[in-house]
């Protein structure tokens, strides 16, 4: 138990920050309550240095996942922070600055900036723990951790009665999802009596040893991706997405596109490993079968629906609610792929392993996704044009609307070049166009699906990147080739917020791709999967040392490349 | 060498933003100017005819961990194809001059970044490096196409880029098929095997030892991303529309070497990769070809808009291209390489011409204009040759590369029948003949287009005066697309005379040289591309001894196995063979080439009792030349002639 807490000092970290924001969120004096947002990036970062430099002495079947996750869940993590900062209490602050007379009037039942912070820094502690469970109990517990701050950050991101529409629907869909993979949870736990995650794995490989899984196994296999497929944004349980992404502030929108996914795709892989992608044979998935239709489905599903629903969108925020589907449909690709031939020769190559290639393009799609809602959140609307297009009843103290069709952003490179040209690199980033990151991150996906033999998903896959191209070329083309709208119903002008700027130059530099190399293989080594130890007659034995001297070797090399991936990351 | 040609005019398009308006034209000429001078240069400098090798490969790391490497190699062909690209890169600066008065920064900054990559895909000797160049040339040409096009541009670029983006992701499907098929290879059998590699030779080792049903799927795969580029038959849709749209220098960029991109690719990629396969299908491409061909010229034949004649002309000129390419032969292949770089010199010509037509009268509809041959003299001269350079009239440069195509596809017929001066193939004298009745109708819509602008009464556009140019024409409500006018030109003060200017002249005389000299003398290009050319033809025909549906010269020699034949550097024998092939002048030169079939095919079609020595030098290093088929070369020399 005291080992595992060890591991733990990452999630200490953004937890003592959670707690501090709380309390210095609720001081009277605004120059105390400011300083929640550089204490929650001081706890995001020393979080971010403690797992990258303390042990990692995980026994799940996945033993790099957990530092690979926790550093990209405190990078992104702070270009996320840099999204939000300013984001809580703009109206209620405005309201206290209005009334200078009555400055005293603080009223901190009021004030949600410090519960902001925390639920944000639990957010990305729970998304950390979902890296490093080996317990289906954690498991569960560091998904709830992730999902419930996000509904309420959701709900308090606007004043707008949009934004509590869109957290009541999240926070029922979500605790649909949630009971789903419980009860799937539930479901493996009684086909192998135990909820240790290496242990449940032995039981269920020595069941496929001996004439397959059992059907309870499967049932609560099944119960489980579906019931996850909430958090991923995948087909059967998607429909929340695009109204959630819409009523959200979008600073809280890019949140919900990286975080909640990202801890689904580490429960996926978690999940999957259980069963395992047979390693022996290099030219197939390999996972059990029924999981593989399964997946098979909801993984062309996914990417088809969400493109095509995005093509039929006229705002911005729905269109890049759909493509999240669909991105979430591209990297279920390579889960299928799982982590090719890597036992015997000491971790598998990017190319081979749709495991790293999950890895890669989650950390891909973040940052791109943060260049593309640094411009929606940087911008806002006002004027007689913006009541009519934002819906909202009772519109408190004429908060500006946000921008929301595709026609808001027109000849925004003339008028703000540099959003405009974030705005321009993070879709055609989105969308795949080389040499930028979106090509490069997709390329290993392709690759290792070849290698497995999943023709029909790359093809899918790659008609699919051609669809998107109808949707990301009109939110680039909007921006960068029409004029601006000059008629003066609305105006769209910048918020006066500088770190959302920051923050989508930040992303926009790596979404060019000036440093995605160590990343790389920083992934790959993340995605490395050992596997359960199978019987020796089905391994030559005398290749165990050599492999395992090569994969700690591997460990070795990979640090000082994972230590610039770090810091490219922030 | 060949990073600088890659880099100058992309240095210069980064200079372009940071410049004072008026020094935009100079440096976007000086951008494009100097890589000319450095191809100029190097042509005069290397000794390319002999294949020395040229020793300017560029190998980099890129992207390690995807096994991609940056490289670029250079040879007679991509050489052939960069001298066209920077030789039209001024002419398309020089032609923007007077056309586009708006956002000039914009403007020349994405030409020139499309000069640059364009350069880079006929440079890239690695398919992810390749791919990436391929799908770069999208960008700047959607921003040009949507932002300087006419009124229905949107629409146009945004298909423009849809088409070619949805295909050429199939095509990397195919690749990353082949870079994956490769790593289950065993690391013995040739440098790169069993490793994540994207190096275009690896890959066609690779490729080349795929099984049937694993080549045409990827066969599928590249050809569904590099024919809607040519564009073939069914995929050509997106075209005239692009081209009627774009600018002016975007049409020329379009036609002249765009379009080259999607038949190098086939090329060098395509048919080298799955070559089994692109030998089986080749029937199905090349009627695909021929329709597009006859299909294409039908429907010129009834536009009214000039330059929508000249655009679908692009389509039914292409099939010709693909037709040569698809016939394997010596002359096919040739035809087919010299009908990339006339075509993009012709058409490249024709756009320039109605562009600057356009320029003054503000329309293209052929109802509203004729017998400007009266008004505008010197025009009317370029817009006769450059248009009986597009017909394929003897003397200029159109004529040898559609000759030698359809002889090629007349050639290779005779796998099953066998005749006389047959090299070995599957298509035949039929394909020849349809493809013929495309020449003749190209013949008659480009005549009738040319008749209808240039002679006849003088008929210009209402409300045209020549003291406002630039406000004449416009919003006359005409019946065809495109006439509205061009908003972007709206209040263009620029004053343009009657006839051409002295830097319009300039511009088309280089072209127009260009195009009689490669009529009159085709050698110094056909030389130039000829070692890419007969190896193509060497590995054609050994890939053919191997296949075993294709009934072949019995005992094929296992020396002849296809990486062998593949891994002979440059076969010099067969070089001086080939070029005594070609070496007669002018046209006589055409009708011998038809009359003297090349040994090495014709060996294999023909004399079946040829000793297996004999084939198997003529296919690794190829004989001396011998004229073969001395039995009856006046059958097969009239059979062509009747088509010429």
């Amino acid at each position: 138990m005291i080992e595992k807490l060890s591991t733990l000092w990452p999630e200490v970290a953004l937890l003592i920050g959670a707690t501090l924001t709380m309390i210095f969120g609720v001081s009277p004096s605004l120059a105390v309550r400011r300083l929640c947002a550089p204490i929650a990036g001081a706890a995001l970062t020393i979080a971010g240095v403690l797992a990258f430099t303390g042990q990692h002495t995980s026994v799940s079947l996945t033993p790099n996942l957990s530092t690979y996750g926790k550093v990209i869940a405190a990078g992104v993590g702070l270009l996320l922070l840099l999204l939000v900062v300013g984001l809580p209490d703009r109206a209620y602050e405005a309201r206290l600055a209005r009334s200078v007379s009555r400055s005293g009037a603080f009223d901190a039942l009021r004030n949600t900036r410090g519960e902001f912070y925390a639920f944000f820094l639990f957010s990305i502690a729970g998304l950390m723990l979902c890296a490093s469970a080996d317990d289906l109990v954690w498991l569960f517990l560091a998904l709830e951790l992730v999902s419930l701050p996000t509904y309420v950050m959701v709900t308090m991101s606007t004043p707008h009665n949009r934004s509590m529409e869109a957290g009541v629907k999240y926070f029922f869909l979500g605790a649909m999802g949630a009971a789903t993979f419980l009860y799937g949870f539930a479901l493996i736990y009684g086909a192998t009596g135990t909820t240790y995650l290496p242990k449940i794995a032995e039981l269920l490989q020595s069941q496929m040893a001996s004439g397959g899984l059992s059907g309870l196994a499967v049932a609560g296999l099944v119960l489980s991706i579906i019931g996850i497929c909430f958090k991923i944004a995948a087909v059967p349980m998607h429909f929340y997405t695009a109204d959630v992404y819409q009523g959200a502030h979008s600073a809280v929108t890019a949140f919900l596109a990286f975080v909640p996914k990202t801890a689904g795709f580490f429960a996926l892989i978690l999940l999957l490993s259980l069963v395992g992608w047979s390693s022996t044979d290099a030219t197939s998935s390999g996972l059990p079968q029924p999981l593989h239709t399964i997946l098979w489905i909801i993984a062309a599903l996914t990417m088809t629906v969400g493109n095509v629903l995005a093509v039929l969108q006229t705002s911005v925020k729905r269109i890049f609610a759909y493509s999240s589907i669909a991105h979430s449909g591209y990297m279920l690709v390579g889960l299928i792929a799982g982590p090719g031939p890597s036992l015997a020769e000491g971790g598998a190559p990017l190319q081979s392993s749709g495991l790293a290639a999950v890895l890669f393009y989650l950390l891909a799609y973040g940052v791109t996704n943060v260049a593309a809602f640094a411009v929606l959140s940087s911008l806002e609307k006002s004027g007689k044009g913006a009541g009519a297009t934002a819906s909202v009843a009772g519109d408190p103290d004429g908060e500006p609307a946000e921008v929301d069709s595709i026609s808001d952003l027109r000849g925004l490179c003339s008028t703000s070049p540099l959003l405009g040209w974030t705005m321009v690199i993070a879709c055609v980033g989105l969308l795949g166009l080389p040499p930028l990151l979106g090509f490069f991150s997709k390329m290993p996906l392709l690759t290792s699906g070849v290698r497995a033999g999943e023709y029909g998903l790359v093809v899918i896959l790659v008609l699919n990147s051609a669809i998107a191209a109808f949707y990301y070329l009109r939110i680039a083309g909007s921006a960068l080739l029409e004029s601006p709208d000059l008629s003066g119903l609305s105006t769209v002008r910048p918020v006066g917020v500088a770190t959302r700027p920051l923050a989508g130059l930040l992303a926009a530099a790596c979404v060019v791709g000036l440093s995605f190399y160590p990343v790389m293989d920083a992934a790959r080594w993340g995605g490395k999967f050992v596997g359960v130890e199978k019987a020796p007659s089905q391994q030559p034995v005398k290749a165990e040392p050599a492999a395992q001297a090569a994969s700690s070797a591997l460990d070795g090399g990979h640090t000082a490349s994972s230590q610039s991936s770090e810091s490219a990351v922030k | 060498m060949l990073l600088t040609l890659l880099l100058t005019p992309l240095i210069a398009a980064l200079l372009v933003p940071l410049m004072p308006k008026n020094s935009v034209k100079p440096l976007a000429l000086v951008g494009t100017l100097v890589p000319l001078a450095l191809v100029i240069f190097w042509l005069a400098t290397h000794n390319w005819y002999a294949g020395a090798p040229v020793d300017a490969r560029v190998d980099l790391p890129w992207v390690p961990q995807l096994g991609v490497r940056f490289t670029l190699d250079i040879d007679g062909l991509s050489m052939a194809l960069v001298a066209l690209t920077a030789f039209l890169g001024p002419i398309c600066v020089l032609a923007s001059f007077t056309a586009i008065t708006t956002r000039l920064r914009t403007y020349y900054g994405w030409l020139l970044v499309l000069q640059a990559v364009m350069t880079g895909v006929f440079l890239a000797r690695d398919a992810v490096v390749f791919y990436v160049m391929f799908e770069f040339t999208l960008v700047p040409m959607f921003v040009l196409i949507s932002l300087f096009g006419s009124t229905n541009r949107k629409a146009a670029a945004i298909k423009f880029f849809l088409y070619t983006f949805t295909g050429s992701v199939l095509a990397l499907a195919g690749i990353v098929y082949l870079a994956w098929f490769n790593t289950t290879l065993d690391p013995k059998l040739f440098e790169g095997a069993g490793n994540w590699s994207f190096g275009v030779s690896t890959l066609i080792n690779a490729g080349q030892r795929m099984s049937m049903l694993q080549q045409t799927w990827v066969f599928a795969g590249l050809m569904a991303g590099f024919a809607v580029k040519v564009p073939l038959f069914p995929l050509h849709t997106w075209l005239p529309l692009a081209h009627t749209e774009a600018p002016t220098a975007g049409s020329v960029v379009l036609a002249g070497v765009l379009l080259k991109l999607g038949t190098f690719a086939i090329f060098t990629l395509a048919i080298p990769m799955v070559p089994m396969a692109a030998v089986t299908y080749a029937p199905v491409i090349a009627v695909l070809a021929i329709i597009g061909c006859i299909y294409g010229g039908l429907i010129c034949w009834v536009q009214t808009d000039v330059k929508k004649v000249v655009a679908y002309s692009s389509v039914a000129h292409l099939g010709f291209c693909i037709l040569g390419m698809f016939a394997f032969n010596a002359a096919g292949l040739q035809g087919s390489v010299l009908y990339m770089i006339n075509h993009g010199l012709s058409t490249g010509a024709l756009f320039l011409c109605i562009g600057m037509m356009y320029e003054r009268y503000h329309t293209r509809n052929m109802a509203e204009i004729g017998g400007l041959a009266m008004k505008m003299p010197i025009w009317a001269s370029f817009f006769v040759l450059f248009t009986m350079a597009s017909v394929g009239l003897p003397g200029t440069n159109g004529f040898v590369s559609e000759f030698l195509c359809v002889l090629g596809a007349f050639q290779a017929g005779g796998n099953l029948t066998g005749f006389a001066g047959s090299t070995g193939g599957n298509l035949g004298p039929w394909y020849a003949a349809t493809a013929g009745t495309g020449m003749i109708i190209g013949a008659i819509y480009l005549l009738n287009m040319l008749g209808r602008v240039c002679f006849g009464p003088l008929k210009e556009p209402v409300g045209h005066g020549h003291d406002h140019p630039g406000s004449g024409g416009h919003g006359q409500g005409h019946a065809t697309g495109g006439s509205v006018g061009h908003e972007i030109n709206d209040g263009s003060v620029v004053h343009l005379p009657a006839d051409l200017t002295g830097r319009e002249i300039g511009i088309l005389l280089p072209i127009a040289f260009a195009c009689i000299f490669f009529g009159l003398f085709p050698n110094p290009l056909m030389r130039l591309t000829e070692i890419p050319v007969m190896n193509q033809v060497r590995m054609v025909e050994a890939v053919r001894r191997e296949m075993p549906s294709v009934p072949s010269v019995p005992s094929v020699p296992a020396v002849l196995s296809v990486p062998s034949v593949l891994s002979v550097p440059s076969a010099r024998p067969g070089t001086a063979a080939s070029s005594a092939f070609f070496s007669a002048p002018g046209i006589s030169q055409s009708h011998a080439a038809s009359v003297e079939v090349n040994p090495v095919v014709a060996a294999s079609a023909i004399s079946a009792v040829r000793p297996a020595s004999g084939a198997n030098s003529g296919a690794a290093s190829g004989p001396a030349f011998v004229p073969a088929s001395q039995s009856a070369p006046a059958k097969s020399g009239a059979a062509v002639e009747s088509h010429s």
